[in-house]
């Protein structure tokens, strides 16, 4: 079993400069499953996920303590390439962010500033994450147009495709529906779980039903600490906390 | 006390009528002062427009713009003004724009927070208020002098480069912050480093807002005399300048020396006026690039 862990969080704390938002938390998160973590706003899941591939680093006067495992490696030791560390976990962001450019460049981007030239081998894996990510139908004919331009479900698939173009090994969905309709919703959340064949994913959602319609395992967050953590089957048929029972169950959150 | 309570509520209507009345009457006055207000600056900006083109007018022809000045300023043209304003201008953006986009770059992507920073914020902005005359002077005793660049094209260039730089570098920091965090953070999620980041996303986005401010800038500096009293401009020469190193007249410069020298005072002052027309449309044509540069970049943003 412990070879299928793929990311393995130990007693990590983090504080933003004297708030202290996570207390203590032990994750392990399994290889080609999703991992849901849900909890009520400010219980400290979006703080959690962005500490996977670093992305806490850019606040100033925010401190980590404990220790994150990506395949048995501490990725906050004085050794690890954060910019390594990024290309294999990679991110998708609770508003989609596509770049002011076209379709095409926002998903050469990642590949070009890796150093990749060879424009055949671009344009396939251009087509290739396109594909993966559910939209080359819908965009096939405007790989030239600016991304800004498309509608906000798309633009999130857009920014999956660009994601998968840079052949992450993780990916971690930060509430990746907040700001789409039921339907994009629906396409991302099909999505999700196709991609899980080929990654490691980790998503952020304050929508426990998105959690119990997508997710393998299930973390429920309250007040910066791990309440429980197990089977999302488990989580959302028989919790052992009462306090998740009742959260489950709209009582509070 | 329920009639007093309903007393103290008819009180209260009462007053809130009146105040009414009285708001409302403030309100049109205050908004009366305020079309006034904008109406005065407009008036200004027109006549001034206005008298510079009805005088000004009457001298420009092709021959104006594209011939040399003969029979001591009285026939001819103004070509060679034009043409040195032109390459003090160039050579000002081609040093200022890198010297400011790099200087607004490390301001707002590494630059450290702290004291240090802040008063170099603060000098930075403290030299936009330098008077011109002193940037001449500066101009005069470095470029001139200590460089032994001489009175030139490129002593002249510098020193308007160097009074454009504050503005350069505020704008182009302004531009540089509004690029949207989310850009940042999706290349760095991307794997992509600092650098790779500014160059190839942040820089891209912000380009546009650069651009205008840098040509706002030029184009502010380029209508001055006082820089380039000492440091290039001359009153008269033959032809053109044929070097970097050439002194060259400029049409503020020679808008100034047509007022204040010579024999012929009514000539010269229909001249000057001439000059002044092509500096406006100069400087106002270079201000609707820079606007037409903004639409474009609204535009991009979906705005």
């Amino acid at each position: 079993m412990d070879s299928d862990i793929k990311i393995r969080a130990e007693n990590v704390n983090f504080y933003y400069s004297e708030t202290h938002v996570l207390k203590d938390i032990s994750l392990d998160i399994y290889a080609n499953q999703v991992t849901a973590i849900i909890g009520p706003s400010g219980c400290g899941k979006s703080t959690f996920i962005r500490l996977l591939n670093r992305m806490n680093d850019l606040i100033p006067g925010a401190r980590m303590q404990g220790e994150i495992l990506l395949d048995g490696k501490d990725i906050y030791s004085p050794r690890t390439d954060v910019v390594e560390l990024r290309r294999r976990v990679g991110m998708v962001f609770q508003k989609p962010n596509p770049f002011p450019k076209t379709v095409f460049e926002n998903i050469a981007y990642g590949l070009i500033i890796n150093g990749i030239r060879d424009r055949a081998f671009i344009r396939d894996r251009v087509k290739q994450s396109l594909k993966k990510a559910a939209i080359y139908e819908e965009v096939q004919n405007r790989l030239n147009e600016n991304a800004l331009m498309l509608s906000g479900g798309q633009q999130q698939r857009i920014c999956i495709a660009r994601c998968i173009a840079v052949e992450p090994e993780v990916i971690l969905f930060d509430e990746p529906c907040a700001s789409l309709d039921p339907i994009s919703t629906r396409k991302i959340e099909e999505l999700i779980l196709e991609l899980k064949k080929d990654y490691t994913i980790v998503i952020v959602t304050h929508n426990m039903q998105q959690a119990a319609r997508v997710s393998d395992f299930t973390a429920f967050l309250y007040l910066g600490e791990v309440i429980e953590f197990g089977p999302t089957s488990k989580i959302f048929t028989v919790p052992e906390k009462k306090m998740t029972e009742q959260y489950l169950a709209g009582r509070f959150g | 006390m329920q009639d007093k309570s309903l007393l103290q509520n008819k009180d209260m209507l009462v007053y809130k009528t009146h105040s009414m009345k009285g708001k409302d009457i403030s309100q049109g006055l205050g908004f009366m002062l305020l079309v006034l207000c904008t109406g005065t600056a407009l008036v200004f900006l027109g006549s001034i427009i206005y008298f510079i083109t009805i005088r000004g007018i009457r001298v420009i022809s092709w021959e104006f713009i594209t011939d040399v000045p003969r029979m001591a300023m009285m026939k001819g043209g103004v070509a060679p003004a034009i043409i040195g304003t032109f390459y003090l201008t160039l050579v000002s953006i081609s040093f200022a724009f890198p010297l400011g986009l790099a200087c607004a770059i490390y301001l707002t992507e590494y630059s450290p927070k702290g004291t240090i920073i802040n008063i170099i914020r603060l000098s930075i902005n403290n030299l936009a208020g330098v008077p011109s005359i002193v940037f001449g002077l500066f101009g005069f005793a470095v470029f001139v002098n200590a460089f032994g660049f001489g009175v030139s094209i490129l002593s002249g260039g510098l020193t308007l480069g160097i009074m454009a730089l504050p503005g350069i570098i505020a704008t182009s920091q302004d531009a540089i912050l509004a690029v949207p965090q989310s850009y940042r953070e999706a290349s760095l999620a991307l794997g992509a480093t600092h650098w790779d980041t500014i160059k190839k996303v942040v820089l891209p986005a912000a380009l546009p807002g650069i651009l205008t401010g840098v040509i706002l800038n030029v184009g502010r500096v380029a209508g001055e005399t006082a820089p380039i009293l000492f440091t290039a401009a001359t009153f008269y020469t033959r032809g053109f300048p044929h070097s970097i190193f050439s002194e060259v007249m400029a049409l503020p410069y020679h808008i100034y020396a047509l007022m204040t020298e010579g024999t012929h005072p009514e000539v010269q002052t229909q001249i000057a006026y001439g000059c002044a027309l092509i500096l406006l449309c100069l400087v106002l044509s270079v201000s609707a690039i820079a606007i037409i540069l903004r639409q474009r970049q609204r535009k991009m943003y979906g705005q």
